[in-house]
């Protein structure tokens, strides 16, 4: 889909100026995934298949419930099976529907060195317009919940878009839509956090005392939250990280190191320039010449 | 190639050759390497055809460049060698800086500054190369973890970066020593042009008959 001049962007990828930014009156969305009511019945996934004309290739089992085995180009969300010992000895069985996060911070279009390819509305969703990917794999690099996956056929980078063209004409996302126990909750980011609120109160009731909100501040908070029962152990959530960042490899090479690099370019350059003038250039003189010959010469002559 | 009588081959054709393969890729990776690596400069990729192209073209140029540059090692590598001469050819670098270069240690086929490109670029080409190779996400992405590739687009640009400095003073070098640039291009330098810049390089080819680009092995006193 086109670029549907939004006029509300709050950060461009690789872009110096600011975006068009007018239409910013808008509130922060979010969609809340509740971990402690999913059941696991993939409704989200055939949903997001369905909205957004997906069909993954036939994939192989692979020893989990997990289907397919990952994200891909055309899997945008996937339930992620974890089995967790608990500390009582019993089992207990983690389903975390996976895919964007939807960072306030995102590493993906802090890498992205195609301008516009990946952009970040005024309601916080973070998009990517295909048109202008260039499939560097920069995104990858920076993202700090691997999620962004590259197509070998057209070389673009896919990610759920948080269905942003549904939620621009006021729809709540696919999976939201579909999740038949309410799991799915979506809404402005406040309510989120306080329906999350009474989640996690009533969690606690029922003995998950460690129950809490999974909104990393390590990215400035993300648009896609959890409700988990073991907020103090997110990566018992088939590796959801415990504390996800933008990796400082990629803040060096996305910071300090672009205006260092040019400076030094231009600094060599100018160096060399007033190099030039100052010494002039450096001339075969006619007594090097001469003296070059009687070497020569000399040489030849005693052979 | 018409060379001058009198004069001295400076560069072999094959040497000519390679060495501008080397070129022409080192500023088309330039061009496309700058355009992925800062916003404001990737209008760049409009010369390659766009994003798409630019993403997919500069890898294999930069693999034309490594085998290149690999070719340039052969042919080079053995005059490159540091010595003593070196360390008081340094001493010497604000004469030399200055145009005063009577009076400067001789030097023999290259001077210090010379080496410092050469020995730069022959570190700074591989370590690009592998960089790169695990940055090549069409093909490659699966071998490593994005850890790993993190790690590798950080050395790989701060390794461009170091290599289009030494590329500057490099260019800035030819332009600057008159007649270096003709040793490149056509291949030849005149007697006082190697008296001037390469003194022990004259003497040598002198003492073995040879017009350059090396002294002969098999005639004349060994070399010191």
């Amino acid at each position: 889909m086109a670029d549907l001049q939004s006029q509300n962007y709050i950060r461009r990828s690789a872009s110096t100026l600011t975006p068009p930014s007018v239409r910013d009156h808008e509130q922060e969305v979010a969609k809340l995934i509740d971990v402690s009511r999913c059941i696991g019945c993939k409704a989200c996934q055939a949903a997001c298949m369905e909205w957004n004309n997906l069909r993954d290739e036939i994939g192989h089992f692979e020893g989990s419930y997990d289907n397919p085995a990952d994200l891909s180009p055309s899997t945008w969300t996937l339930m992620r099976f974890a089995e967790w010992e608990n500390d009582k000895g019993d089992l207990e069985w983690l389903i975390r529907k996976d895919g964007c996060m939807h960072c306030e911070d995102p590493g993906c279009l802090k890498a992205c060195p195609a301008p516009g390819a990946i952009v970040q509305y005024a309601n916080g969703i973070v998009d990517f317009i295909s048109e202008n990917c260039i499939g560097c794999g920069y995104c990858v690099k920076g993202c700090p919940f691997d999620i962004p996956r590259i197509s070998q056929v057209d070389h673009k980078s896919y990610k759920c878009t948080l269905c942003s063209d549904r939620v621009a004409v006021g729809l709540e996302p696919a999976c939201v839509k579909a999740c038949p126990t309410g799991a799915i909750m979506f809404g402005t980011k406040a309510d989120m956090k306080t329906w999350a609120e009474e989640r996690v109160v009533d969690l606690k009731s029922r003995g998950f005392s460690n129950a809490g909100l999974y909104d990393p501040s390590g990215v400035g908070g993300t648009h896609v939250m959890y409700v988990l029962h073991h907020a103090d152990k997110p990566s018992i959530y088939a590796g959801l990280p415990d504390n996800p960042r933008i990796s400082i490899l990629v803040d060096l090479w996305k910071g300090i190191v672009k205006p260092l690099a040019l400076a030094g370019i231009a600094f060599t350059a100018v160096t060399a320039f007033f190099h030039w003038i100052v010494a002039g250039p450096n001339e075969v003189q006619p007594e090097d010449e001469a003296n070059a010959q009687r070497l020569l010469r000399k040489t030849d002559d005693s052979r | 190639m018409t060379q001058p009588k009198g004069t001295l081959t400076r560069n072999t054709t094959a040497a000519r050759i390679n060495h501008w393969i080397t070129g022409g890729c080192f500023i088309l990776l330039l061009f496309s390497g700058l355009a992925m690596f800062h916003p404001m400069l990737f209008f760049l990729a409009e010369l390659f055809g766009g994003g798409q192209w630019t993403r997919a073209i500069h890898p294999w140029i930069g693999t034309v460049l490594m085998l290149s540059y690999a070719g340039l090692i052969v042919q080079f590598w053995r005059d490159n060698l540091l010595n003593r001469d070196d360390i008081n050819w340094m001493k010497a670098i604000d004469s030399v800086l200055a145009n005063k270069e009577e009076g400067v240690p001789e030097v023999a086929r290259f001077n210090a500054g010379q080496k410092f490109v050469f020995w730069s670029m022959a570190f700074l080409v591989p370590v690009m190369f592998i960089t790169g190779l695990v940055i090549w996400d069409v093909y490659f992405s699966a071998y490593t973890t994005i850890e790993q590739q993190r790690i590798a687009v950080l050395i790989h640009s701060l390794a461009a970066i170091a290599a289009i400095i030494v590329w500057i003073i490099h260019v800035y070098a030819a332009i600057w020593v008159r007649g270096s640039m003709r040793a490149m291009t056509q291949g030849y330098v005149t007697p006082g042009w190697a008296w001037r810049h390469h003194r022990k390089w004259l003497r040598r080819l002198a003492a073995t008959g040879s017009t350059g680009p090396r002294p002969r092995a098999d005639r004349g006193p060994a070399p010191r």
